[in-house]
């Protein structure tokens, strides 16, 4: 190659990526503002309310075991309400189960616990389970993309259009609440029937390859409603829902009345959600 | 020439194929789309030019704020008509007929957009 | 340059073919993932992680070796590697393709991968990841071919390719690092909370990374006229064998402070790899044979490496190459990744097997990893050998 030439080569080389790189890094600095506005509010949430003085909004729940004892037909409720509001599909296997709440074992919910010379009812007892909407979320430090982040109310939202299904934050979850789209939920079985049994029309479904999870009913709170899955459990007061952060709630007023477990409070995660056991 | 033979037919066929895409077409472009508008309800959210240009930017700006800020759900046009925002919610509430209305521009200039992977039309609830 | 890799002998185009078949025959299956979902694939929900970020973990590593022939020649002046830094920095090249290819093949939505660019992260590591990993890639490009290129025209490279090669060192050591960070920062599971994850990466990558280039080094002395020396190969020896022994002690510790401990936490995922882990009444072991021969293979490789050296046989050298990388490679490839996942954060056991389409999948990055491969140590050795003479 002639000297020239590869001078021609090296200026156009480094004007195409100024070039394309100038406006990208204009927008970046624009939306730059945009982005540490969310970012910011994620962390200030993550931080701020696990132990400080309570500042705005902080949902939470406590879940009454004995009251699911007593109310044997309850989970059931719960499971059905939540995931057929949702659009959640069933596709009839483990592998690729979707569930954002269902009850387990005590053993299984809390493995920090100890299992030794307890007495049997405990292990029968139908233990609600979902996403904890954590204070300080090790889902949201681990997603690449802020697909996962964490709202000024303290409910750990998921994107849907940005998640990029890397699954990274279902290997950060440390109480497995999180579920994926292994296959298209829209799809159908080997007999023709739908995944999702009936299409709620007032709710997207998800598409596959992406990462969802109970979403405390963000858009029921957005109207003044309380979760699916509480009103579900009726005037039971099996699950009590509120403002964590207004010491005159109902469920502020249940946690100082009773004493109550966490999920691996070792973690340091500082869940939303209480049990009464 | 050297190779007068072989290059010139192969550029009459190169160039033939590059612009396909203009004789294969010639004589179609006047067939614009005509999306059809609801009858009942004569305002949209933003004037039609801004939506023309932009409702995907207005879209992805509800989202961000709607999901990530917790802002409004509902928001109200310079003449006080109140409106979800919301694609599948407000948008399809009176855009009724995804077909007529949406499908007939994106599929005139082949955009695929894959909103409706998750987002729900109107009454083809499956 | 690239022109010597279009000529080669009748073996030459035979291996690139049946590399190709294998790339093609992946790509069909990864269009069957692309249409049904990952759901195609052995994982599940509580499994979340296969054998495709399995074989991304393991293949950094072995990109992160390529280290142990820049280190010694450009930092510590040890001339007898510095015909093969260049072997060194291309097998970095075709690992971190392979790499991103894995990444690429089990994401649930690849189109969506430069939301990763577009919404910078700096608290998640897999951002950093994506940094470094093509960060690498670019170095390695860059330096390698600089290199080589001013070698074909028979000058001495230009300065600048120093200071890139010397930011490639610490770089190198940063691609395994925030490989690791990927696992042990995460609260929940127990078998990866350790902060001797990254070392442990770092002396297995030391140990697979020169063990694959010995490995092809020696198939280089029999298919082509480019020879190594007999001062690099028994250097590489010591090199892999002093990591492998690292590597081994740190497992080590691992099982100490497991079973001395006796807390089920750090006991249970570790009884599951080696012995079985029994939970309502049935026993889980798919993986104990595997493990266990990892174990026996990667402890016997040690002294067979030092055997082989001592007795200067090329086949002795060649299988304790192939049972330390395949120990290696069952080791951080099935036993981490998989291991991390049981039992699950629920307490419960989900074995995982791999399904067809997605081990023919691994195989085709595999294929494209060493055709990449293949072709760049095609150009290194022929301008090599030309320039020698």
């Amino acid at each position: 190659m002639k000297q020239d030439r590869r001078d021609f080569l090296k200026v156009a080389g480094l004007a195409a990526i100024a070039g394309i790189g100038a406006p990208s890094a204009f927008n970046t600095l624009l939306k730059g503002e945009a982005t540490a506005s969310e970012h910011g509010a994620a962390a200030e949430a993550g931080h701020g309310e696990a132990i400080a003085a309570p500042t705005g909004k902080r949902w939470g729940m406590v879940i009454d075991v004995r009251k699911f004892v007593a109310n044997p037909d309850l989970p059931a409720k719960c499971v059905e309400a939540c995931h057929s509001i949702h659009n959640v599909p069933n596709f009839g296997n483990p592998k690729d189960e979707i569930k954002w709440i269902w009850p387990d074992k005590f053993e299984a919910v809390f493995p920090d616990e100890s299992h030794y010379k307890r007495h049997e009812a405990l292990h029968a007892m139908p233990i609600m389970t979902l996403c904890n909407h954590c204070d300080k979320p090790p889902c949201v430090r681990a997603c690449p993309t802020q697909a996962t982040f964490k709202m000024k109310d303290g409910v750990v939202a998921m994107d849907y259009h940005r998640c990029i299904g890397c699954r990274f934050c279902m290997a950060a979850c440390p109480y497995g609440a999180r579920s994926f789209n292994w296959r298209d939920p829209r799809g159908k079985d080997e007999n023709g029937n739908p995944f999702i049994k009936t299409v709620n029309p007032k709710f997207p479904t998800r598409m596959r390859g992406v990462v969802e999870k109970c979403n405390f009913c963000v858009e029921r709170l957005a109207i003044g409603q309380i979760p699916a899955c509480v009103e579900a459990t009726g005037t039971t007061g099996a699950m009590v829902f509120g403002d964590l952060n207004d010491q005159n709630s109902e469920v502020s007023k249940v946690l100082s009345a009773n004493f109550t477990i966490q999920r691996k409070p070792s973690l340091g995660t500082y869940p939303s959600l209480f049990y009464i056991i | 020439m050297y190779g007068k033979g072989r290059i010139i037919p192969a550029l009459l066929i190169f160039l033939g194929l590059m612009t396909f895409p203009l004789w294969y077409n010639a004589g179609f472009a006047h067939q614009a789309p005509k999306p059809e508008k609801p009858a009942e309800y004569k305002e949209c959210v933003r004037p039609t030019q801004e939506m023309r240009t932009s409702h995907m930017v207005m879209l992805n700006q509800w989202r961000d704020d709607i999901l990530r800020e917790g802002g409004a759900r509902k928001g109200v046009t310079a003449n006080g008509t109140e409106y979800v925002r919301s694609l599948q919610n407000g948008c399809m509430h009176c855009h009724a007929n995804k077909k007529k209305f949406c499908d007939t521009c994106h599929t005139y200039t082949a955009v695929k957009p894959y909103c409706w992977d998750c987002h729900l039309e109107p009454k083809e609830a499956n | 340059m690239i022109e010597k890799a279009l000529k080669g002998g009748r073996g030459y185009w035979a291996w690139i073919i049946f590399l190709l078949a294998i790339m093609g025959m992946g790509g069909m299956f990864y269009v069957q993932q692309y249409n049904y979902g990952l759901g195609i694939t052995g994982m599940s929900r509580d499994v979340t992680w296969g054998v495709y970020i399995s074989q991304f973990t393991f293949l950094v590593g072995v990109a992160a070796g390529g280290l142990m022939l820049v280190l010694p020649y450009y930092i510590h002046h040890y001339k007898d590697f510095g015909r093969i830094t260049i072997l060194g920095e291309f097998m970095a090249i075709a690992a971190v393709i392979m790499c991103l290819m894995f990444i690429l093949a089990d994401l649930g939505q690849p189109i969506r991968a430069l939301n990763v660019l577009l919404h910078p992260t700096p608290h998640s590591m897999l951002f950093w990841d994506m940094i470094v990993l093509n960060g690498y890639l670019f170095l390695n490009v860059v330096c390698g071919w600089a290199v080589l290129h001013a070698e074909y025209k028979g000058v001495k490279y230009a300065k600048w390719v120093k200071y890139l090669i010397y930011l490639s060192i610490p770089w190198a050591v940063s691609i395994h690092t925030v490989t690791a960070f990927l696992y042990c920062g995460l609260p929940g599971r127990h078998f990866w909370l350790t902060a001797i994850l990254a070392p442990r990466f770092l002396a297995s990558a030391f140990a697979a990374g020169p063990s694959l280039l010995l490995l092809v080094a020696l198939i280089m002395e029999k298919t082509t006229k480019f020879r190594v020396g007999q001062v690099a190969k028994d250097k590489l020896v010591t090199i892999i064998g002093y990591a492998a022994l690292l590597n081994f002690f740190f497992v080590g510790c691992e099982f100490f402070v497991a079973y001395y401990s006796q807390i089920p936490g750090h006991m249970h995922t570790l009884d599951y790899l080696f012995w079985g882990l029994t939970h309502d009444g049935h026993t889980y072991n798919n993986l104990v044979p595997f493990m266990r021969a990892s174990m026996i293979l990667g402890l016997g490789a040690i002294p067979l490496i030092f055997i082989a050296r001592a007795r200067q046989s090329t086949g002795l050298l060649a299988l304790s190459c192939i049972i330390l990388f395949v120990a290696l490679w069952i080791d951080k490839g099935l036993g981490l990744v998989l291991g991390g996942f049981v039992p699950s954060m629920m307490e419960g056991v989900t074995e995982y097997y791999p399904s067809v389409q997605e081990l023919g999948i691994t195989a085709a990055v595999w294929a494209t990893g060493f055709f990449v491969l293949t072709l760049l140590y095609k150009i290194a050795i022929e301008v090599k050998l030309e320039q020698e003479g």
